[in-house]
């Protein structure tokens, strides 16, 4: 799942750390749940861990689970504090921005105070980033989870929020939530071949992976990277990219849809690429993730050359707001993107995959 | 078998194929080297060949007044370079050109139609492997035309 591409079409909600409250529910009893939520969090946030509504025992008894916040939350009525708590931002103070292409940044943040942060995070994982006043929107991790302290996030100026969260200088504070979600199986894959197939911003949540990869290399086979972008000028983690490229235990293949000028790699779409790799189809672990429509056209040629479908993991992107599948924005037939994905198997995901966003 | 044979029958493009034909169209190929930046056909020349790249990258290239030289799709070792042999008028469409040290082998696209014509078994074997490179290469093209990585926000 990289940057979110669709962002909250409503007003911000001050201090509940989301940007619109939602128009339309899925399910009656999610709109509920949300509508009691909102008035619980509202409570919480005057009382802190004190007080405890009547209505937040709605929680416990739909069993919704609390990413992350380990440090703030553990068993009985405390669940019900570590749901709304996570709901609650945490500061985070920018330390580093770096531009990768003309429209997409690298922020590195850092907790502001000593006391709070983000619980640690798997590779593939997301964040609720808040700029706040504007909005807050969905981001993947794109750093290295053995780093702890430091959060990374690669994002794409494609709406207001995103726009902002570019627009960050070094000490500004952002709101994090998070972090949230499924992971890749970097640990699943262990005694057979890897191959990443990333396309455009879709390297950014992968990146994560193939550092986990390339921690523990001997426990895989071959580890592959396909990386296809619009043009060489799009290229995310240059500089990176070329160091992977050095190792002789890593096999790296970057190629553009259009190139021209200096371009010397490959031309042509990521699928094409896959074939000319060598893996053994019967232990491979494919980790996809890009547009839906590159997804598609990459399970097709995945399946073409013998992967099996528990075996091939997609990302998906949905309209994610409450990232704890309370809200149901991003449900996806029978999941909710944000707390069952995103990172699911095509098996689970093929009845779904062309089902239209509404 | 020759070696020329087998390393034909090796390929994935020729998988399968019986030997009576793998030595009928090792008799039409030869080897050629091209070395970086080197143009291999040309927009407009006579398609009397097609190619297999041994080693090396090939782009397929087309010039475009107010852009300049665009490639389109570059191709590596084991990966088949021009189907316009296959039809009238047999004219290249675009340019192929070596992008590094490339060695090719080069088949006689005029002895392998005559011998598709004599012999319409061959010549089905080999119109459907070529169909079906076609069709990969049109649902590829047409991938690419998608232009999915585009940013939605600035309309490109």
């Amino acid at each position: 799942m990289p940057t979110r591409l669709r962002e909250g079409d409503g007003a911000p909600v001050p201090g509940f750390g989301i940007s619109s409250i939602p128009s339309r529910q899925p399910g009656e009893h999610n709109g509920l749940l949300f509508s009691a939520f909102l008035c619980a969090s509202a409570s919480l946030r005057e009382s802190k861990k004190g007080k405890i509504s009547a209505r937040t025992g709605i929680f416990v008894l739909f069993g919704f689970g609390v990413p992350g916040h380990n440090d703030r939350a553990s068993g009985g009525a405390e669940v019900h504090v570590g749901i709304l708590n996570a709901m609650i931002p945490i500061h985070y103070v920018v330390q580093r921005v770096c531009r990768e292409t003309r429209d997409t940044f690298t922020i590195e943040l850092a907790p502001s105070s000593t006391e709070e942060s983000i619980a640690a995070f798997e590779p593939g994982q997301f964040n609720m980033l808040y700029s706040f006043g504007i909005g807050e929107v969905p981001v993947s991790i794109s750093g290295d989870p053995a780093e702890s302290g430091c959060l990374v996030h690669t994002i794409r100026a494609v709406g207001p929020v995103t726009q902002a969260l570019c627009d960050v200088t070094r000490g500004d504070t952002l709101g994090v939530r998070g972090p949230f979600g499924t992971a890749w199986p970097v640990s699943g894959a262990v005694g057979g071949d890897a191959l990443i197939v990333a396309g455009g911003l879709g390297l950014a949540p992968l990146r994560p992976a193939l550092y986990g990869l390339m921690r523990n290399r001997s426990a895989y086979g071959r580890i592959a990277l396909i990386y296809g972008a619009r043009s060489p000028e799009d290229l995310l983690y240059r500089r990176e990219i070329e160091k992977w490229r050095s190792h002789l235990d890593l096999q790296i293949e970057v190629t553009v849809d259009g190139g021209r000028g200096e371009w010397r790699g490959h031309v042509g779409v990521v699928t094409t690429l896959i074939g000319r790799l060598v893996f053994d189809p019967a232990r491979t672990t494919a980790l996809v993730c890009g547009p839906e429509v590159m997804m598609r056209f990459t399970v097709l040629e995945l399946l073409k050359q013998g992967l099996s479908e528990d075996r091939v993991f997609l990302s998906l992107e949905r309209n994610m707001k409450c990232g704890m599948g309370l809200c149901g924005h991003c449900q996806l037939g029978p999941f909710l993107v944000c707390r069952d994905g995103p990172i699911l198997t095509y098996s689970a995901l093929r009845r779904w995959m062309d089902r239209r966003e509404a | 078998m020759s070696a020329l044979e087998q390393d034909l029958g090796a390929l994935p493009f020729f998988a399968g194929l019986e030997p009576v034909y793998l030595r009928l169209i090792a008799e039409c190929a030869s080897p050629a080297c091209y070395d970086p930046g080197e143009s291999i056909f040309q927009q407009g020349g006579q398609a009397d060949r097609f190619y297999i790249v041994g080693e090396g990258r090939v782009a397929l290239e087309i010039f475009s007044s107010d852009r300049g030289i665009l490639t389109i799709q570059t191709l590596a070792s084991r990966e088949v370079v021009g189907a316009s042999w296959l039809f009238p008028p047999y004219i290249w469409q675009y340019d192929a050109r070596a992008l590094e040290f490339t060695r090719l082998l080069a088949f006689n696209a005029v002895c392998l139609r005559a011998a598709c014509d004599q012999d319409h078994d061959l010549g089905y074997d080999l119109m459907k492997r070529f169909a079906r490179l076609m069709v990969e290469r049109l649902n590829a093209a047409r991938f690419q035309l998608l232009d999915v990585y585009a940013n939605p926000a600035s309309g490109r």
